[in-house]
């Protein structure tokens, strides 16, 4: 039996406990009013449609409590006989019919509105993969520079298994988040690599699916600088709960310097992928990369989670020939959960990774990967 | 359905049940059915709670504290599952068993031999559908809505056992379909017009007919998802020219119409107990038959309203929105009926009647969020969040589940012959009222704040919600030991319950004696003992 | 019986409803090509039609109109192969006739078998994208090691709605190798 003082105890503790996550912890109620014509549209919508409800349920409840109030036995009340009256069933047959007309109207206005994609300024193309997010910004000719990248969770697995404090924006951080310009129409061009997933940024009031194979448009107008966050909103597997979205929107000329800063950024890759990799520099970057990309599944320390995710400690793929080690990081294993990463992580990354789990977890193999043999492994075969 | 056809006095027939554990294993009276479904209900109800209190310990404070997200997953689809096809539906199959052949003064149900089959399928079917937890690879992690390709290319190999038991437990439904149409179409006392069943019969043979209209579809959906796991066919796979999107089409089409599968039974029960309690015929009896008929037909048109955000062409997104806007005039009518029903009455207020009441007041406040629902623009920010968590189990659970509670308390005299402990149901009732609130009430707001449905972790601002949902999750849930507890105190004894029970109680149910005989009306009633409703 | 029913009329019905039940599953099973009927004429989810015939095209080329045409390639996770379309977009005149190529290459150490899925972003264009002839009509295989220029020839139709300035063609490349019906891939299998 649990005595009095440990209930207060509980208590106690718990109510710390309450305050302790009310001093980062916020208690919103409502639909953020966002930052798009879209976005006022929709909460100004949902508070009408909510009003409406209101007043029905003070109407309906009312004329309910007023009746279990007067109406009670115990006030030596008889009951009435009249049971059907077909002049009331037509009145609240109609009623609700024209509220409903009224609700239709303006979300019909709105829906239309939200359908209009066209004459855009900027495409964007968004991935969605298991579990993180790539956005590829549409070029006009193949010779500039593509600029694209993945977006992944940068919460740390510490602060996810408690072992350190989480951080202000605790599992809605990126690496690298989607950078668009302000007071411009951006086209969302959406597909998925693998599974249904769906990109969403309340801020934005857009939610829509990234369907494998298939391609849906959205688009925004965001009118003020700074930093929307968003989560994929359709189970898409294990790690559903770890892909966020941020998005910076930035003035347009601070936009286009930054954009010029990619372009040259996938230069100096292309340049770095032709110079020669340290072990020291591969196994640090390879550290940063496999925390990113494979550790959901492969697990801190190499263990994975048999039987569906090995192990990488001994196992042939990783210590065996360094072509076959090569061939599962680029191309993926059909059937199975690895994605090909060939497409998804550039050459220094592939190198750099592939050094890292041939050498840690107790492999040690001893090779460095140089990011030319993954440059020479994709262009040319083999 | 006797062999022999003795008339027996009710108080001493001499061919009641046999003895044992073959009784239960054997047996084709609607009562022990009945009884079983209601059993195995409560356990599929407790065995889905504890997996619901898994979830909300874990989300009862951001990290990851007690279970991994591939487990969790396996949780909520689990929860899911269960809930709806081990708890919901089998009670209300159960209640069926034990009331139709009642209400309509019928011997029994029409076809008792598959009636035995029909339940006895369902702890089969269920035993698989839980051992795939244990399977390499874990049970279905992918939702109870199972949406391809995660389901399919991307499916733990568990899978194949997953698509047998909704196969068994389809089967399962179908049957119990047909058998409660044959029953009110062949078995109706005579002077038991169409017009004059109870609400409760009429909302169970609509649901029967959506059961035959849309079991065999979803039966049909997992045959596909089958073969495209194992036979290289591509329905759902874009790879092979099928789509994924087509998956969520058909699965709707079988899902919305079984959401008023899990709903309109708990109509017919509320339009049998308000009228109790207030001691005033059911207000516009008429207009509940022609709205629970609209209801189920607007089911079958309403479907993609689930799936808003996959990028229909806009024409479908308001063909969708305005038909499930409709859907509110006819359950409009049902709620003001119900208040007319009650207005200028004598209420008591029983546990039946509190459970029943509160049925109304939280079952139309999952009506209204899911008026806010259907508006399309505002559906792209609450789809797939914690809002639409809140909306459905706000309908399913102070609904669907409270209408199940209430119906227990209200014919357990009946049941039993004993009166139930009024105090204990009380406490229960009041326990549960608040509890359900704090669990759902405040996922509204998280929904709203931007939090999506399930993930096993969440965002810092999400804390103070989910720390007051956990809490109300636990009490809701140890709430439930109380019923168990006064069902098998009322069925060991306790007051004795007289013929009628409840003083404003009509129907033919309520003119056999309580305990209710193993076997009722071997002859038919008396035709004036058949009163409109 | 003392009801006025007999088993008679219990067998009628159980027989009709059995034959709803089966009526219902193959009605499932036929929602499979009504969908694909459904999403040819409204261009849902941007599925494009089949091939048309050369002579559909060049009839009426509309001289006023110009129509961007993006492409874009993109990868089913489990695929390695390079893929990517020779130019990023093209104005055409709705009418005339294009040519396009996607380059594909294989860097794997397995002979592989891809096969690419078109989608036409918005919706409303996909019926209007005509193709005349298309690497997606068919599977690719290609060596170890192999390159190929896969061509597109396509025309926009001079229907195409007003507000539709401009269209985007997708393409995603499966690896269908495990399913393909290619004799070569049969035998590495």
């Amino acid at each position: 039996m649990l005595s009095k003082a440990k209930l207060w105890l509980s208590l106690a503790l718990s109510t710390l406990l309450f305050w302790s996550a009310g001093l980062h912890a916020a208690w919103d109620l409502n639909m953020p009013r966002g930052v798009t014509q879209m976005s006022r549209d929709t909460y100004d919508l949902h508070m009408t449609i909510f009003w409406w409800c209101v007043a029905i349920g003070v109407v309906v409840f009312g004329a309910m409590f007023w009746s279990i109030i007067n109406h009670r036995k115990s006030k030596g009340v008889q009951p009435a006989t009249f049971h059907e009256s077909t002049k009331v069933e037509i009145i609240w047959t109609i009623i609700p019919f024209l509220i409903l007309i009224a609700m239709a109207i303006p979300a019909t206005r709105v829906l239309t509105a939200a359908y209009d994609a066209s004459e855009s300024e900027l495409d964007v193309q968004i991935i969605g993969y298991q579990w993180r997010w790539e956005y590829r910004y549409m070029r006009e000719n193949m010779d500039e520079e593509e600029v694209s990248f993945f977006s992944v969770l940068a919460t740390s697995r510490e602060e996810i298994n408690n072992g350190v404090d989480k951080g202000e924006n605790y599992l809605l951080e990126v690496d690298r988040p989607l950078v668009i310009p302000t007071d411009t129409k951006v086209r969302f061009l959406m597909t998925s690599a693998d599974v249904i997933h769906a990109w969403w940024v309340p801020d934005f009031a857009i939610k829509k699916d990234t369907i494998p194979g298939f391609i849906n448009e959205t688009w925004v107008i965001v009118e003020e600088p700074g930093i929307y966050r968003g989560q994929c909103a359709e189970l898409c597997g294990m790690e559903h709960g770890f892909m966020p979205i941020e998005v910076h929107a930035l003035a347009p000329a601070d936009y286009q310097a930054w954009y010029a800063e990619q372009q040259a950024g996938v230069r100096q890759i292309r340049e770095l992928a032709a110079a020669e990799m340290s072990m020291e520099d591969a196994m640090a970057q390879g550290e940063t990369v496999y925390n990113r990309n494979c550790v959901a599944c492969h697990q801190p320390g190499g263990v994975g989670m048999p039987p569906v995710f090995p192990a990488l400690t001994g196992s042939v793929k990783a210590t065996g020939d360094v072509a076959v080690t090569m061939d599962t990081l680029v191309n993926g294993v059909p059937g199975s959960a690895m994605a090909a990463y060939g497409r998804q992580l550039n050459p220094i990354e592939l190198a750099s990774i592939i050094t890292y789990v041939r050498n840690g977890f107790g492999n040690n193999t001893g090779d460095v990967v140089q990011p030319s043999d993954v440059t020479a492994y994709i262009e040319g075969g083999q | 359905m006797s062999a022999t056809h003795t008339i027996s006095d009710a108080h001493d027939h001499h061919h009641g049940p046999a003895k044992g554990l073959t009784r239960w294993l054997y047996t084709t009276n609607h009562k022990d059915i009945g009884s079983l479904y209601l059993w195995f209900s409560f356990s599929m109800f407790l065995l889905g709670g504890a997996f619901a209190l898994v979830i909300r310990a874990e989300l009862f404070q951001p990290g990851l504290q007690f279970i991994e997200p591939a487990f969790f997953n396996q949780m909520t689809t689990m929860h899911g599952l269960i809930m709806v096809f081990g708890a919901v539906m089998p009670a209300f199959v159960g209640l069926a068993n034990w009331l139709i052949p009642m209400m309509i003064g019928a011997p029994d149900m029409a076809l008792p031999r598959m009636n035995n089959w029909s339940f006895w399928l369902l702890p089969f079917a269920f035993s698989i559908m839980v051992s795939t937890m244990f399977m390499e690879g874990g049970g279905p992690n992918f939702g109870w809505t199972f949406y391809a390709p995660l389901s399919t290319t991307y499916a733990p190999p568990s899978t194949t056992f997953f698509i047998f038991a909704v196969h068994v437990m389809g089967a399962s439904s179908i049957m119990g379909s047909i058998n409660v149409i044959a029953t009110i179409l062949n078995m109706r006392a005579p002077g038991m017009t169409f017009m004059k069943m109870p609400l409760f019969v009429w909302t169970w043979l609509i649901t029967a007919y959506l059961l035959i209209a849309v079991m065999p579809v979803l039966a049909g959906v997992v045959t596909m998802m089958l073969f495209d796991i194992h036979f290289g066919t591509s329905f759902f796979n874009a790879a092979g020219g099928g789509d994924p999107v087509l998956f969520q089409h058909l699965f709707w089409f079988f899902g919305h119409p079984e959401v008023y599968i899990m709903i309109l039974p708990a109509f017919g029960i509320v339009s049998a107990i308000i009228p109790t309690f207030a001691r005033k015929r059911l207000f516009g009896y008429d207009s509940m038959v022609y709205a629970t008929a609209s209801i189920a037909f607007l089911s079958f048109i309403v479907w993609a309203h689930h799936m808003f955000t996959v990028g229909m062409p806009l024409a479908g997104q308001l063909f969708f929105m305005y038909a499930t806007m409709l859907i509110a005039v006819p359950t409009g009518v049902k709620v003001f009926n119900w208040v007319a029903t009650m207005f200028r009455g004598a209420m008591t207020f029983e546990t039946p009647m509190l459970f029943a009441i509160a049925f109304v007041v939280l079952f139309t406040m999952g009506g209204f969020t899911g008026v806010m629902l259907a508006i399309t623009p505002a559906d792209f920010q609450y789809h797939d969040t914690y809002f639409v968590v809140a909306h459905f189990h706000y309908v399913l659970v102070p609904g669907a589940v409270f209408s199940i509670m209430a119906a227990a308390y209200y014919w357990l005299p009946k049941w039993t012959g004993y009166m139930y402990d009024e105090t204990l149901g009380k406490l229960h009732f009041w326990l549960s009222f608040i509890g359900v609130n704090l669990l759902f009430f405040p996922q509204h707001f998280l929904g709203l704040a931007g939090m999506p449905r399930r993930i096993p972790d969440y965002a810092l601002q999400f804390a103070n919600f989910n720390w007051i949902s956990s809490v109300g999750g636990f009490l809701f849930g140890f709430s439930q030991l109380i019923l168990l507890f006064v069902v098998i105190k009322c069925i060991r004894g306790g007051k004795k319950a007289t013929d009628q029970v409840w003083e404003g109680a009509q129907g033919l149910e309520w003119t056999i004696p309580s305990p209710a005989p193993y076997h009722t009306f071997e002859t038919p009633p008396d035709p004036k003992l058949i009163h409109a409703q | 019986m003392s009801n006025d029913v007999s088993p008679q009329n219990n067998k009628i019905v159980v027989r009709k409803l059995l034959l709803a039940v089966v009526g219902m599953f193959a009605f499932g099973f036929a929602l499979v090509p009504l969908y694909d009927v459904i999403c040819d004429i409204t261009g849902l989810n941007g599925k494009t039609g089949g091939r048309v015939s050369e002579a559909e095209a060049g009839i009426l080329v509309d001289e006023q109109r110009l129509v961007t045409v993006q492409f874009m390639a993109h990868h089913n996770a489990e695929m390695g192969w390079n893929f990517e379309p020779s130019i990023a977009q093209l104005s055409v005149r709705p009418g005339e006739v294009n040519i396009v190529s996607y380059r594909v290459t294989n860097p794997g150490t397995d002979v592989m078998v891809g096969q690419a899925i078109p989608s036409v972003a918005p919706n409303a264009a996909a019926a209007h994208l005509n193709k005349i002839e298309c690497f997606c009509f068919e599977e690719q295989l290609l060596q170890p090691g192999e390159s190929a220029d896969m061509p597109i020839r396509f025309f926009v139709d001079p229907e195409l709605p007003d507000s539709i300035t401009k269209l985007t063609l997708s393409y995603t490349l499966y690896d269908i190798t495990g399913k393909s019906d290619n004799a070569q891939a049969v035998a590495i299998r």
